[in-house]
């Protein structure tokens, strides 16, 4: 699974700035999970997308601001997230499983039954 | 010759440093004066700061922590925020492997210096979607007031 710098798919410009999420990224025997901090994106505008072996994760961050409010301080500037990720054709990608809470993402990436280790038995002769 | 490549404005060191300004003018801000407690980018959790003519609206960008546990104070001015996030990493097998761990794990600690017109006793604090929003209410004596002529 390697990071996808940019990914330019036509119906957004690339030239929007976007924020790359931080992630975790645990791979066990059966598959791989991956964790993104996406502070500030609803539910609703989380999207989540695998096209061919790409998988991108994107978020509109949507505050709660008051009314007439200007900003003093920022560290976080852009409205977006975005980043994309390459497959290994072992994974399955008709089976992720997504999870999104208090603006972590969990994301389960199961491994083809048949990558799966076995083990295997050593015939003595 | 080393001496050359570090001083020619063209040389790699001046490309890097261009680089880097230009990194520092995009995400953070330079020229400007900082705050005395501020802190270099990237901690945890992530501040904004807005105003409003009514209260002073600090957003920390806190993703993942169990919010009955966060520690927010008003203390002679100075909003603090504090927490822990524990880690996730599974106890996983021999075969299991870590191959990103960019995520924040552990003890957090955030300050924001408050002007003076906000009332302590009037701050309100709710964390949705990952981002705790803590509001200050200003003192009624400093809201703009229309003066009647008479």
């Amino acid at each position: 699974m390697n990071d996808k710098q940019q990914v330019t798919r036509g119906e957004r410009p690339a030239d929007v700035p976007t924020l790359m999420p931080r992630i975790d990224v645990f791979e066990d025997s059966a598959g791989i999970t991956l964790l993104a901090d996406l502070p500030g994106v609803p539910k609703d505008r989380l999207e989540l997308r695998v096209e061919g072996d790409t998988l991108q994760v994107e978020g509109e961050i949507l505050p709660d601001t008051p009314e007439g409010m200007e900003a003093v301080y920022a560290e976080i500037r852009v409205g977006r997230y975005r980043r994309a990720f390459t497959l290994s054709s072992e994974l399955d990608t008709s089976r992720i499983e997504a999870q999104f809470r208090d603006g972590v993402l969990k994301l389960r990436i199961p491994k083809h039954e048949h990558a799966q280790p076995r083990r295997i038995e050593v015939q003595v002769a | 010759m080393y001496e050359s490549l570090l001083n020619s404005p063209s040389g790699l060191f001046a490309e890097l440093e261009r680089l880097q300004r230009e990194m520092q003018q995009t995400f953070g801000s330079v020229g400007r004066p900082g705050s005395i407690r501020a802190v270099a980018s990237g901690a945890f959790p992530a501040i904004n700061v807005g105003s409003t003519p009514g209260a002073v609206e600090i957003y920390a960008f806190a993703p993942g922590v169990d919010a009955s546990k966060v520690d927010v104070q008003v203390d002679r001015g100075v909003l603090t925020i504090s927490g822990e996030r524990p880690g996730e990493r599974p106890q996983g097998d021999e075969k299991s492997a870590v191959y990103a761990s960019e995520r924040f794990a552990g003890r957090f600690k955030r300050t924001v210096s408050l002007p003076d017109d906000v009332d302590p006793d009037r701050v309100t604090a709710r964390y949705r979607d990952g981002v705790l929003h803590v509001s200050v209410a200003r003192r009624e004596s400093t809201l703009p007031k229309r003066i009647e002529i008479q």
